[in-house]
């Protein structure tokens, strides 16, 4: 089990073969990457910062309740930050299994925990020139608020936000 | 106590500092360090309850703040 945030490019096939092992039955590879067209406009390429202490510390977490969860040790993630083009890869994650379901579950739940609790933003370029900050709550009521992992939700009028986030990321990565 | 408060993405827009300090009375919540922020010029454009990390975990408005914990204001997140 590994997670790690680097600034260089991934290698998502040195994540396959990392979590190879002759126990396992199924290896999955998830890698997100840098797409063309956001909420319909043009984009050219994204900025990826993050508080890199609190993302680590989340990242590893989050491999570590995978592998518990799924029951594998082989849980590899690898979150890049900096400024990355069209078709990069900002994230990769590789998993093996003795069995398959378990392997697509357990890849499934880092990113989406990735994506509901881990502290790295990202600012798109647009071909028209201009820059903005990703906010996956905006239009959703109650905006900047939201919950804490799995349990109670923290902050001042706290609301299931991870609904609305799991929404759009279910869209994003639906089949 | 004075306690540095770290911002990112949007809300260090906003603000026009990647953090601040703060002047607290001891024994300050993360409520409290979220209202003296909501002072400062340019916090107008944060929402009004943001999300708080404090030494790097998630932390609710109710837990107390201490000289020399690292508090962050957490933008909404868009990692992957």
């Amino acid at each position: 089990m590994r997670a790690d945030i680097v600034e260089r490019p991934l290698d998502p096939a040195a994540l396959l073969a990392e979590v190879a092992s002759q126990a396992s039955g199924a290896s999955v590879l998830f890698v997100g990457t840098v797409r063309e067209v956001n909420e319909g406009r043009a984009v050219t390429g994204i900025d990826y910062s993050a508080y890199a202490g609190m993302a680590l510390r989340e990242l590893r977490s989050i491999a570590g309740e995978a592998a518990a969860r799924f029951e594998t040790p082989h849980v590899v993630v690898e979150h890049r930050l900096g400024t990355l083009g069209l078709g990069e890869a900002s994230v990769a994650i590789a998993v093996s299994h003795p069995r398959r379901a378990p392997a697509m579950d357990a890849a499934r739940f880092v990113i989406e925990e990735l994506k509901r609790r881990v502290p790295i933003w990202k600012r798109e370029h647009y071909a028209d020139g201009t820059r903005e900050w990703v906010d996956p709550t905006a239009g959703v009521a109650g905006r900047g608020t939201r919950g804490e992992g799995s349990a109670a939700p923290v902050g001042e009028a706290a609301r299931p936000m991870s609904r609305a986030s799991r929404a759009e990321a279910g869209l994003r990565t639906a089949p | 106590m004075n306690v540095t408060v770290l911002l990112f993405a949007s809300y260090a827009d906003a603000l026009g500092a990647s953090s601040v300090e703060l002047p607290l009375a001891p024994g300050a919540t993360v409520r409290d360090v979220v209202t003296a922020l909501g002072q400062l010029p340019g916090a107008e454009r944060l929402p009004p309850s943001p999300l708080v990390a404090v030494n790097e975990v998630y932390a609710s408005y109710d837990g107390v703040v201490d000289p020399g914990d690292e508090v962050a204001i957490i933008p909404p997140v868009a990692g992957g």
